[in-house]
């Protein structure tokens, strides 16, 4: 059987599922779709399935990937008809096809995000953004595994800019996907870290759209 | 989702068991619900979504179009303190409305140690803890469960219980809720009304009556209200309701599979076993019903794995039937089948190897007691023989991983019954020596004990507890005859022990105490990082009451218990029978072999089994 592609969206409740867990739930609802993954062979045979780029907890995406090899040829609009009626709330499939391009050339993702202020004016935070993330190198300190460790997410940034709205900066942009991968979460660590007055009280992100090397959309 | 929320799932443990959203969620319009409900699970997510019970009635609850039952389980703490820091109160997952709008709140308590979390959860709530402080625009609030058999040391925070099986009770209920609100009854008017039905137990028409001992004396009842309260149980268990299409959690849950309840009740009659006696008389599904509902299950809910669930699953009369109807369906789709709480007496190659097809784990058994003195006390019918038989043939089948269970602390233990432990693991760790065929790979067992804790309702009602000290010496004593390199031995703490049987067999004035001890901080006790001993000593003293009593103290044979008020099935009289003959050393044959005459027949309308 062919190894297919399946995008799908994750929003609302849906975001709060960890990436392990949406491994597993993934499973169940191809298989109450009637639709069953092939299994690995060997001495611990695994379904075979994975999910792109995984995602953090609390970040919603309508851009999301997920390869996989059934065990019959199931038509990809009726898995698309069939998966919509078998996922949980907040996981919606978009779009499935046969996969030719290699993970490895999705090489960037556009974003956006809601900063949230509760009691600051916008305009001005708006401005400081833009300088804050037009600097030349943007080094912050993240807690790895292996201990605590200095890295510059600018060169990961590709592209950005911000909006000013009502008790809300709205943030567009573009971020390396794979080597390095950027969290989201690292832009509102940096202002954190970096530059405290712009840290907004929240902020929350999605995922947009995937992109190869040349800008070009990555299905 | 309310906006306060959204700020703060971000930063606490796993998330998505606080947002609902799950497949197979019950989502109802609420312009037609006349009556809603929220089933509180005092316990964390992973816990309570594992209980078949709360799955079973979650459906019949919401069964009445008019009738929306959701779900409200613990939060861990550091949720609750973003909850209470943020103001937000304690919601129901399925709309997120605050529970204390809802016209019941019911709890689902089958484990002592979470009493403390339905008082917190009540406060999470905003609804007052105390029923007497409850007005009419607060919810009716009841629980239900196992531990509800003694319902007294809850019975200040209950408006009312609900004792024995909720699948019919539960609807009962929600009608009479109905139809008060409909005609607009006092708050006074629906309880007395619910006192009226089967199962029904309300507190505030019974007082307590106290002699200088502190024992009891007497428990008044108010007219209109019975002198007992007989537990419900389903009759037709064949055609009761099962959900065969159920929430799927879509975050990793304890029990993450699907559940097939074979049976209720358990033939055995094991004195120590609460569970043996109180959820009598047995009643079996058939395999063929079991394998339709196996199949759908799976169907409907995607799970890979299914198990089989009741109290002595290899009592099953048709169990091989089953499990090749079931191995029928599984095996061509990768699914597996597992077997928990195996009897060490009549495990089979046979049925070992059925098993063995998909997967294999490790075995556990729980012979319980040391020697065949101790086990003929307690009525654990294991010989042995068996056992080593039993052992042999896992062994030679290739397992190499067995679990043994123990309690210490038995009536009439002496400490040859301790060393009677190690000896035994000895002898299997001996029959492992004998029959692998792969000796290679080594061989793991684990010897556990825990210490006993006499439960109400049960032959055993009567006796004391061992002390912490005593425990801990039988304890090392056991510990210094564990000499084989390949066996392991973890005991349990005794603390949690002692204040499960001071709750278990405890009283009304234990109410002050568990309040107290919610005040000063316990909740999630069932979990140890959140159990302090020394916060329930505390609070017995500060009410002048203490833990000897309650769970150290030889009760008096004709002593008047605070669940006497309570049928569970099993007289009183075939209990004190039952502890006549532990006495003696004398066993009691199964139920199948030979009615002891326990009265629980009387529940199903007759006999037992016809």
């Amino acid at each position: 059987m062919n190894k297919l592609r399946l995008r799908f969206s994750k929003t609302g409740k849906a975001i709060y599922i960890s990436h392990l867990d949406l491994m597993r739930t993934m499973q169940r609802s191809f298989a109450r779709a009637e639709l069953r993954f092939k299994y690995s062979e060997g001495f611990n045979p695994h379904p075979q399935m994975s999910v792109l780029l995984p995602l953090g907890v609390g970040c919603a995406s309508v851009c999301e990937l997920m390869d996989f090899t059934l065990t019959e040829d199931v038509p990809p609009e009726e898995i698309v008809s069939r998966l919509s009626r078998a996922l949980p709330e907040g996981l919606a499939p978009l779009d499935c096809y046969a996969s030719e391009r290699k993970v490895k050339e999705l090489k960037f993702l556009r974003i956006s995000g809601v900063f949230e202020y509760d009691s600051r004016p916008t305009e001005p935070m708006c401005d400081g953004l833009t300088e804050f993330f037009g600097r030349e190198a943007i080094v912050i300190t993240k807690r790895t595994k292996r201990g605590e460790g200095e890295s510059d997410i600018r060169p990961a940034i590709r592209e950005i800019s911000f909006a000013a709205g009502e008790n809300t900066v709205t943030l567009s942009a573009v971020i390396s996907a794979q080597e390095p991968t950027l969290n989201p979460d690292n832009l509102t660590a940096a202002l954190r870290q970096l530059a405290p007055d712009l840290a907004p009280d929240f902020a929350k992100f999605r995922r947009e759209e995937t992109y190869d090397a040349d800008m070009t959309v990555f299905r | 989702m309310d906006k306060r929320l959204e700020r703060i799932l971000p930063r606490v443990q796993k998330p998505a068991r606080y947002t609902g959203g799950e497949w197979g969620e019950i989502k109802k319009d609420m312009s037609r619900i006349e009556v809603r409900t929220a089933f509180c699970f005092p316990d964390t997510y992973e816990i309570g979504m594992s209980n078949l019970g709360m799955r079973i009635l979650y459906g019949t609850m919401n069964a009445p179009e008019w009738s929306y039952c959701e779900r409200v389980f613990a939060p861990w703490s550091d949720f609750e303190a973003e909850l209470r820091a943020a103001g937000i109160p304690l919601y129901a997952l399925e709309s997120g409305d605050p529970i204390a709008k809802f016209d019941l709140v019911a709890f689902s308590i089958g484990y002592e140690m979470a009493y403390t979390t339905v008082l917190n959860m009540l406060s999470l709530a905003g609804i007052p803890l105390r029923s007497r402080d409850r007005r009419a625009s607060d919810p009716l609030v009841y629980a239900g469960g196992t531990s509800c058999c003694n319902p007294e040391p809850m019975a200040e925070f209950m408006d009312f219980f609900v004792i024995g099986e909720g699948e019919e009770v539960n609807n009962e209920v929600l009608e009479l809720v109905r139809e008060a609100k409909a005609a607009g009854w006092d708050r006074q008017r629906v309880l007395l009304r619910l006192a009226g039905i089967d199962g029904v137990y309300v507190p505030s028409l019974y007082t307590p009556e106290y002699n200088a001992d502190g024992t009891l004396r007497a428990m008044r009842h108010a007219s209109g209200a019975p002198e007992r309260v007989t537990k419900r149980i389903v009759r037709d268990f064949e055609n009761s309701f099962f959900p065969t299409s159920t929430i799927v959690p879509s975050t990793e849950i304890v029990h993450d599979r699907v559940n097939l309840e074979l049976f209720r009740g358990c033939v055995r009659g094991c004195r120590f076993c609460q569970a043996g006696q109180v959820y009598r008389p047995i009643r079996y599904r058939s395999a063929a019903k079991l394998i339709e509902q196996g199949k759908q299950c799976l169907s409907n809910s995607g799970y890979q794995e299914i198990t089989l669930s009741s109290l002595s699953t290899s009592d099953y009369p048709e169990l091989m039937g089953l499990c090749d109807g079931l191995l029928d369906y599984c095996e061509p789709r990768s699914m597996s089948l597992s077997l928990p709480s195996l009897r060490a007496d009549n495990f089979s190659m046979e049925l070992m190897s059925r098993v063995q097809k998909v997967r294999k784990s490790g075995l556990t058994f729980a012979p319980e007691a040391g020697t065949q003195r101790l086990r003929d006390v307690i009525n654990k019918n294991v010989r042995e023989e068996d056992l080593i038989t039993t052992c042999r043939t896992a062994f030679a089948g290739g397992w190499n991983n067995l679990k043994l269970y123990f309690m210490l602390g038995l009536p009439t233990e002496t400490d040859e019954d301790i060393v009677g432990i190690a000896e035994l693991a000895d002898k299997v760790l001996h029959a492992w020596r004998e029959c692998s065929p792969n000796k290679s790979r080594g061989v793991r067992i684990t010897v556990s004990t825990s210490c006993f804790v006499p439960k109400p309702h049960t032959p055993f009602q009567w006796e004391a507890q061992v002390s912490i000290e005593e425990y801990l010496r039988r304890v090392s004593l056991l510990r210094s005859r564990m000499t084989a390199r390949n066996v392991v031995y973890n005991w349990h703490d005794a603390e949690t022990s002692v204040i499960e049987a001071v709750l278990s067999r405890g009283d009304r004035r234990l109410g002050d105490v568990i309040e107290q001890v919610w005040r000063d901080g316990g909740r999630l006790e069932a979990w140890s990082e959140f159990f302090s001993y020394e916060r329930w000593i505390k609070a017995l003293e500060q009410f002048g009451l203490s833990a000897e009593f309650y769970a150290a103290r030889e009760r008096g044979q004709d002593e008047v218990f605070p669940w006497d008020m309570v049928n569970m099935g099993p007289t009183k009289r075939h209990l004190a029978r039952e502890r006549e003959a532990s006495r003696q050393g004398v066993l009691s044959p199964d139920c199948n072999a030979r009615c002891s005459g326990c009265g629980a027949a009387a529940l199903a309308g007759g006999k037992c089994n016809e």
